[in-house]
């Protein structure tokens, strides 16, 4: 595995393996150790052409954790804003030494360019490109969904995952059908016919366009952020009557499942999608979703780097 | 293939380590054992036994190497084992690293790395079942059961019930795979 650009690139297997190798890093930072050498002379550029305050704060952490060095650059005040192209961005990475690049772009696609384009030969992971995949997120929301559940083997066969809100601009929606269903969840996509894109139908989930009705059958309430960034048309007639229909207000949160849980990838929009309510209530998991993405995304970046097949070659000489 | 220990061996081999433990740190009162997985973690379980029906109970944990070692980037990433350290800590105790096979140093190497990041053990002693010789490191172990000459070509394989379902030790020559 070189780089993370979809939950597409990964095996079930490789899912399995991130999430256990995540694990074991949750347990060794609830001890004593804190900081893990591991990558130790390796850089990572966090490149962030959009905003964003717990993803990229979560991968640097994660990679301080095991001692990378980090370089944090954002597009706001740096030369993208004076016209300077993706390509040459990457190519001036590529000339200081980057070993992993995680990229966060409007452009769905951008980090498969990357990858792809020949620029650089450091390890690209996709921290959310345009409306397409967020596949860390995913990674997290699974992880932290089979920690809730006591899932020791990450199987979910068994658990009714919905998903509510903007699906059509979502692209955590998008990693989470992809990840949850290898994961053998069930996966109901719930939002206003507006927005669930065209061919949803063919991702394998259900579709509900009632939180109402399908309230009651799920275990997993992941709601989602209303994207006014990125309508350009009107979608519903207002926030009001979109809130009336699909925001997780008390009236929902007490005719959930006594044991479902209530998920959100933050940044909310209190009153909108998720009421206070909701989001500050015992079944709520948000806060651990944001500790889980720490450990979650150190072995993504351990199964990217640690190992030899990164760009590296071993260094002549050096015997076993 | 030639087998060199059998499970009766193997038994005698750890029942006089767990004497020799005792007798070296004077009693058991201040002793943590520490089993690297995946097979030290079930030796340094089997000694804790054999300890406890000799002396009394000592806290074992086990303790994952594998984020110190050194050789990382020469081969593909491998899955992380479980690290659990006994509630007691290793602040000033006694640690006995338990390993199957002691070789290159450089796994005990990457424990001493380890236990750096957790606290400061009064001393580090080691046990392996097995010592084949060719260190890279100026490295020892305190409790052998059995010193092996291999030739670099041999890959010695400890077999346990736990994981290989009957206990053994065995010397394999490369040329013969």
């Amino acid at each position: 595995m070189r780089h993370l650009l979809s939950i597409n690139d990964i095996s079930t297997d490789q899912a399995h393996e991130i999430l256990t190798t995540a694990r074991e890093l949750d347990r060794v930072s609830d001890g004593q150790i804190k900081k893990l050498p591991t990558l130790r002379g390796r850089t990572i550029v966090n490149l962030f052409f959009e905003d964003s305050t717990r993803t990229r704060i979560s991968f640097e952490s994660a990679a301080k954790r095991l001692s990378a060095d980090v370089i944090n650059f954002s597009a706001k005040g740096s030369s993208v804003s004076k016209g300077e192209s993706l390509k040459d961005t990457a190519q001036t990475l590529q000339a200081m030494g980057a070993d992993g690049v995680i990229i966060r772009h409007n452009a769905s696609g951008a980090a498969q360019r990357l990858a792809d384009s020949g620029w650089i030969s450091a390890s690209v992971i996709n921290a959310g490109d345009g409306t397409h995949e967020h596949p860390t997120q995913a990674l997290l929301d699974s992880y932290t969904i089979a920690e809730k559940f006591g899932r020791e083997n990450y199987d979910l066969s068994g658990l009714t995952v919905g998903i509510v809100g903007d699906i059509l601009h979502s692209r955590v929606a998008r990693s989470n059908v992809l990840l949850l269903q290898k994961l053998g969840a069930t996966v109901i996509l719930i939002a206003p016919p507006t927005l669930i894109p065209v061919g949803a139908e063919s991702w394998g989930a259900k579709i509900s366009y009632s939180l109402d009705d399908a309230l009651g059958l799920l275990d997993v309430v992941m709601t989602l952020r209303v994207q006014h960034e990125r309508m350009s048309n009107y979608f519903f007639p207002s926030l009001q009557e979109y809130s009336r229909g699909y925001g997780l207000d008390e009236v929902r949160l007490n005719n959930m499942k006594s044991w479902a849980v209530i998920m959100h990838p933050g940044p909310m929009n209190r009153g909108v999608e998720i009421s206070s309510a909701a989001a500050d209530s015992s079944q709520s998991l948000v806060l651990r979703q944001v500790t889980n993405g720490v450990f979650v995304r150190m072995a993504v970046l351990y199964h990217l780097l640690g190992g030899s097949q990164s760009t590296q070659q071993p260094e002549i000489g050096v015997s076993l | 293939m030639a087998s060199i220990l059998d499970a009766g061996d193997i038994s005698r081999a750890l029942k006089r380590i767990s004497h020799e433990i005792i007798e070296r740190n004077h009693g058991l009162s201040n002793v943590t054992l520490l089993g690297i997985p995946t097979r030290g973690a079930y030796l340094s379980d089997r000694i804790a036994l054999n300890l406890s029906e000799i002396e009394g109970s000592v806290p074992h944990g086990t303790l994952d190497v594998t984020l110190h070692r050194d050789d990382l980037r020469l081969r593909p990433p491998r899955p992380l084992l479980p690290t659990s350290i006994p509630p007691e800590g290793i602040e000033g105790r006694d640690i006995v690293l338990v390993d199957d096979v002691l070789f290159s140093g450089r796994t005990i190497r990457a424990a001493l790395d380890a236990l750096g990041e957790i606290g400061r053990p009064r001393t580090v002693q080691l046990a392996v079942l097995v010592d084949r010789g060719h260190r890279e490191l100026p490295i020892r172990a305190d409790f052998v059961g059995k010193n092996i000459p291999t030739s670099s070509l041999e890959t010695i394989r400890v077999r346990l019930t736990e994981v290989d379902g009957h206990d053994e030790v065995v010397i394999e020559s490369q040329e013969s795979d």
